[in-house]
């Protein structure tokens, strides 16, 4: 097992040499390097969703307990894919090897590793579908950059392949869009054939299909931690917001992410949302089965991801929703935006989403029935529904980090800024080409954010961070907003590291503080509970 | 290893023609066989390697966007990198394949002292691209003269804009010029750069030498060591009116130049030179980012076992009641 | 079986189209080689039935003479052109080349229209009338 290992200090880590060696990548093995990869899955997560060979095993072990047959259920699996995806079939043929992506990856940025550019990536995969499956490959072998498949190679793109966030960054420089994504998500397909997932992803997938969340959070849980959001709420507002849970009628069905129901400083999204839907008088509802709109199953197999979103559509069919709003959350909104409605669709029982507020129309949404909340929010303040006090973040230097996933699988860039302006009066842009489309990954995403791999993280999190770091010493910011679950659980960690004394929030929260509520008292306080410099005496 | 082994095999090529044509007197073979033989591989083979991927299914719709979504009416929409209808998607395709639109995006990482990570603009790979890419059609195209008689206006357009300095005899063409920087150029990134040099693989190369080959072998050929032109028309005129004939007294360089054009042509199918092809077929590119307003069917979707809510309330009911959360089953 | 077969098979018939152009212009016709015409009564008068140069290297090198002595004549002055043979030649396009290949039609455009080539020697040179 590897160690909790601590990183090595940012000075220390951030000496990063881009020129890669002088050996053929082919001839050098994989070295584990402790803090890079993630603990291997326990059994009874495979068990529970009844995933093959659960086992103990160790990605540091020599012996990682393969089944005989591996190389064929590998092969077998690859054949399979290929049928099935398109996406795979034509990036494992066209790739000219230009190098566009090489500098674009977060993970190669951060530590040089060659076999972290995307083309290189892509091609561990790659020259193993060259020996078996194409002409050339089998006649000419590695002069045709074709290689054996071994288990040296199997473990080389277990390594690499989750050091890789599918945040589709590559894709976007490629000539001919081959995303990487793609080709991780089907390789870690393949790698679950045989059970070698991480415990990260699998604990959170085995307690998603049991509760419906995956931090495991049961019903009652829920609902208490909401009470307790309800209670600070109270403390800060001195007014008592009411919501419900599982009630059958209402007209939308809250759906965010379970991070924002537990930990800082997603909570305090929650509460900008619970104020937000109160002051409007929102009919709608949460669901305790549809608590998570995130789906670690994304980062398992398009089953497993299918089988942890069924709760969706199910449970707004179940309380005879309207539509559904999705919360401030990155992959969800890949999956809400780009699968939900392929794999439980058509919701031909729900409505076309209106606003009850503006009456606006989301055409956009009007298969799917799913609308992302900065959508709504958005349209509610151009509209004049909300009072606002921007003031109240006054002592707050904001920038925006877009998320991978609602970048470059949505494109959801001017709502959160919209709201974000509205609410803030200090917002800076960091550099052009770390954000909306060209935007860079936290390093923490598909499944990734552990503890045990925190030097890969920092790593991968570099070229943010060092964006955020420049607006920070060029503006002065202070604080990192984002619409995303993961962002906000691990951006935390990655400014502690490379740059202390910037906070992290989501767009909500920013809102909860600025929204002026009928009949509240004079605020004194934050969402955070910390008292707001200027108002009320406490300077 | 590679960059030798590729290079070989280009000179291979020459030397063996050279001795097929001069020793062993095998125009026919040459010119006739070899020519039909690559251009039935060529077509063929793109043509299966077109028809296997579509065979492969496009399960989900999977853009990769790259601009504002179509929203709320007040946000403009980037229509072209984020297109959300048929009509943006042709858009988007036609920037992608003939002005390498993602390409244009390139940006050059590097890291300061500081550490500061500066993204420089890094058009030269655009640029060299398009230049190669470009020539090399029209080179295609210029030489329909050889196969069309009468031969097009258009063709005989094309040969005069590319000619249009009027310089030396025969008249200099710029695609020549552009074609040989930006090949070097393109070589000069397998060869100098240390990353790109890393990921190359001597099927990047053999390409490059190959291509460079053709184009070099036809210059030599037009300016140099010039051959009896209307001899070589008769001969490609008998390939496409399928009445082959060989006139006599073609020089050698000719032979050379077709054959090494015909390894290209047969090569093309088996190779990663297919992206011409499979840029189309790029399901990041080619589809609209409409999920939320069109349905995408999945064609090999099968039932699968989930969780229901049934046997989720029947694990936490009791926690349910005692939390006043409403349950279906009391 | 294919997925969104209507467009790749019209994308493959696009394809087939482009690389197959030569093929269906011709049709498989017969197409006439040129015969440029030496028969015109100047060379008839010729005892020695000889061009300046070789017959082969006029073949592939008479653009490059022609360029040649364009610029011999209009840039220096130079009017004589000795022939590999030992012969001397006035370099003129009218007065020598035309003298017995006295057919612009029958002669020069024979090959050039074979091959679209379009010389500009007759942007300045008025080509000789031609006796029908």
């Amino acid at each position: 097992m590897a160690t909790k290992g601590k990183p090595p200090k940012p000075e220390e880590l951030s000496k990063i040499s881009y020129t890669p060696p002088q050996r053929n990548w082919m001839d050098i093995p994989v070295e584990f390097k402790p803090g890079m990869y993630c603990h291997a899955t326990r059994p009874k997560y495979l068990e529970a969703v009844g995933m093959p060979f659960p086992r103990d095993w160790s990605p540091a072990d020599a012996d990682w307990k393969l089944p005989d047959n591996w190389k064929e259920i590998i092969l077998q699996g690859i054949k399979e894919r290929l049928m099935k995806y398109r996406t795979f079939h034509v990036f494992m043929d066209i790739c000219v090897r230009c190098g566009a992506c090489a500098d674009k990856c977060h993970f190669f940025l951060g530590g040089g590793d060659p076999k972290n550019m995307p083309v290189l990536r892509a091609e561990l995969l790659r020259s193993v579908y060259r020996k078996y499956f194409t002409t050339s490959g089998k006649i000419f072998g590695k002069a045709a950059g074709a290689r054996e498949l071994t288990e040296d190679v199997l473990k080389e793109i277990w390594y690499y392949y989750f050091q890789c966030t599918e945040c589709r960054r590559c894709s976007l420089f490629c000539p001919y869009g081959i995303d990487q994504a793609e080709i991780t998500i089907i390789g870690r397909e393949l790698l679950n054939l045989l059970g070698l997932n991480l415990d990260w992803i699998m604990g959170p997938v085995a307690n998603s299909y049991r509760t419906g969340n995956h931090l495991g959070l049961e019903p009652h849980t829920i609902k208490a931690n909401i009470d307790f959001m309800l209670d600070d709420i109270e403390t800060i507002t001195g007014i008592r917001v009411e919501t419900t849970f599982n009630r059958k009628g209402a007209e939308i069905l809250f759906i965010g992410p379970s991070g924002d129901l537990f930990g800082v400083p997603g909570n305090y999204v929650t509460m900008g949302e619970l104020m937000l839907f109160h002051e409007i008088g929102l009919d709608y509802t949460w669901s305790t089965m549809a608590c998570e709109g995130g789906n670690f199953g994304f980062f398992t197999s398009m089953e497993v991801a299918k089988k942890l979103y069924y709760k969706i559509y199910s449970e707004a069919k179940r309380l005879g929703v309207k539509w559904i709003l999705g919360g401030e959350c990155g992959h969800q909104w890949r999956l809400m935006n780009q699968y939900a409605d392929t794999w439980w669709g058509p919701p031909d029982f729900l409505e076309e989403p209106v606003s009850p507020i503006t009456g606006t129309k989301f055409e956009n949404a009007k298969g799917s029935k799913i609308v992302h909340i900065t959508e709504f929010t958005a349209d509610l303040i151009k509209h004049g529904k909300l009072k606002l006090d921007k003031s109240r973040n006054d002592h707050l230097k904001v920038t925006f980090h877009d998320s991978c996933n609602t970048s470059r699988a949505m494109g959801i860039f001017e709502e959160p800024r919209y709201i974000i302006k509205n609410v803030c009066n200090h917002f800076y842009e960091m550099p052009e080409s770390t954000i909306r489309e060209k935007t860079f990954c936290c390093g923490s995403g598909s499944g990734l954010n552990a503890g045990e791999n925190i030097e890969l993280r920092m790593r991968g999190g570099f070229p943010r961070a060092n964006a955020v770091k420049y607006v920070r010493e060029k503006f002065g910011v202070n604080m990192l907003a984002n619409i995303c679950a993961i962002d906000r659980a691990a951006l935390p960690t990655l400014m502690d590291y490379w740059n202390p004394g910037v906070d992290v929030c989501g767009v909500h929260e920013l809102l909860g503080n600025a929204l002026v509520m009928t009949g509240e008292i004079e605020r004194t306080l934050d969402l955070r509970g910390e008292p707001l410099p200027g108002k009320g005496g406490a300077e | 290893m590679g960059i030798l082994f590729s290079f070989a095999v280009v000179i291979a090529i020459v030397l063996i023609v050279f001795a097929g044509v001069r020793g062993a007197g095998l125009n026919y073979l040459f010119a006739i066989i070899i020519p039909y033989l690559a251009l039935l591989t060529f077509i063929i083979g793109v043509t299966y390697r077109v028809f296997n991927w579509g065979r492969s299914a496009v399960p989900f719709r999977v853009p990769t966007t790259g601009g504002q979504q179509f929203t709320l009416p007040w946000i403009k929409s980037n229509k072209l990198d984020n297109p959300h209808t048929s009509y943006g998607v042709i858009g988007r395709m036609i920037l992608e394949v003939l002005l390498f639109r993602s390409l244009f995006r390139n940006t050059k990482a590097e890291l300061h002292d500081g550490p500061r990570l500066v993204y420089g603009s890094e058009k030269l790979l655009w640029l060299a691209a398009i230049a190669f890419h470009y020539s090399f059609l029209v080179i295609l195209l210029r030489h329909l003269r050889f196969f069309t008689v009468p031969v097009p206006t258009p063709i005989q357009f094309l040969e005069f804009v590319d000619s249009f300095f009027q310089v030396g005899a025969p008249l200099v063409y710029i695609t020549n010029f552009v074609i040989v920087i930006a090949l070097l150029f393109l070589l000069y990134r397998r060869l100098g750069m240390p990353q790109i040099k890393y990921i190359s693989l001597p099927s990047d190369y053999f390409p490059l030498f190959l291509i460079l080959a053709i184009v070099l072998s036809g210059i030599y050929m037009r300016y140099f060591d010039k051959v009896d032109i209307v001899g070589v028309k008769q001969i490609t005129m008998g390939l496409v009116s399928f009445r082959p004939t060989i006139p006599d007294g073609i020089g050698i360089i000719f032979y050379i130049h077709l054959t090494l054009v015909c390894t290209l042509f047969a090569y093309f199918p088996f190779s990663k030179l297919v992206h011409m092809a499979g840029v189309f077929l790029s399901p990041t590119r080619n589809l609209a980012n409409n999920n939320r307003m069109q349905r995408h069917v999945n064609p090999w979707d099968y039932p699968i076992k989930v969780r229901s809510y049934d046997d989720y309330e029947n694990e936490f009911r009791e926690k349910m009641k005692k939390a006043g959360i409403p349950v279906e089953k009391e | 079986m294919m997925y969104d077969g209507g467009k790749i098979i019209i994308g493959l018939l696009i394809f087939i189209g482009f690389s197959t152009f030569p093929f269906l212009f011709t049709m498989g016709k017969a197409v006439a080689k040129p015969e440029p015409k030496i028969d015109t009564p100047e060379i008839q008068k010729m005892v020695d039935k000889k061009c300046i140069e070789s017959k082969q290297y006029m073949k592939t090198e008479h653009m490059v003479i022609l360029n040649d002595w364009r610029d011999a004549v209009v840039r220096d002055g130079l009017r004589l052109y000795k022939s590999k043979d030992g012969r001397s030649f006035d370099m003129s396009l009218q007065n020598t080349c035309m003298k017995c290949h006295s057919s612009k039609k029958k002669f020069c455009d024979e090959c050039h229209n074979y091959v679209a080539v379009k010389p500009y020697c007759w942007d300045c040179h008025i080509a000789p009338q031609e006796g029908t």
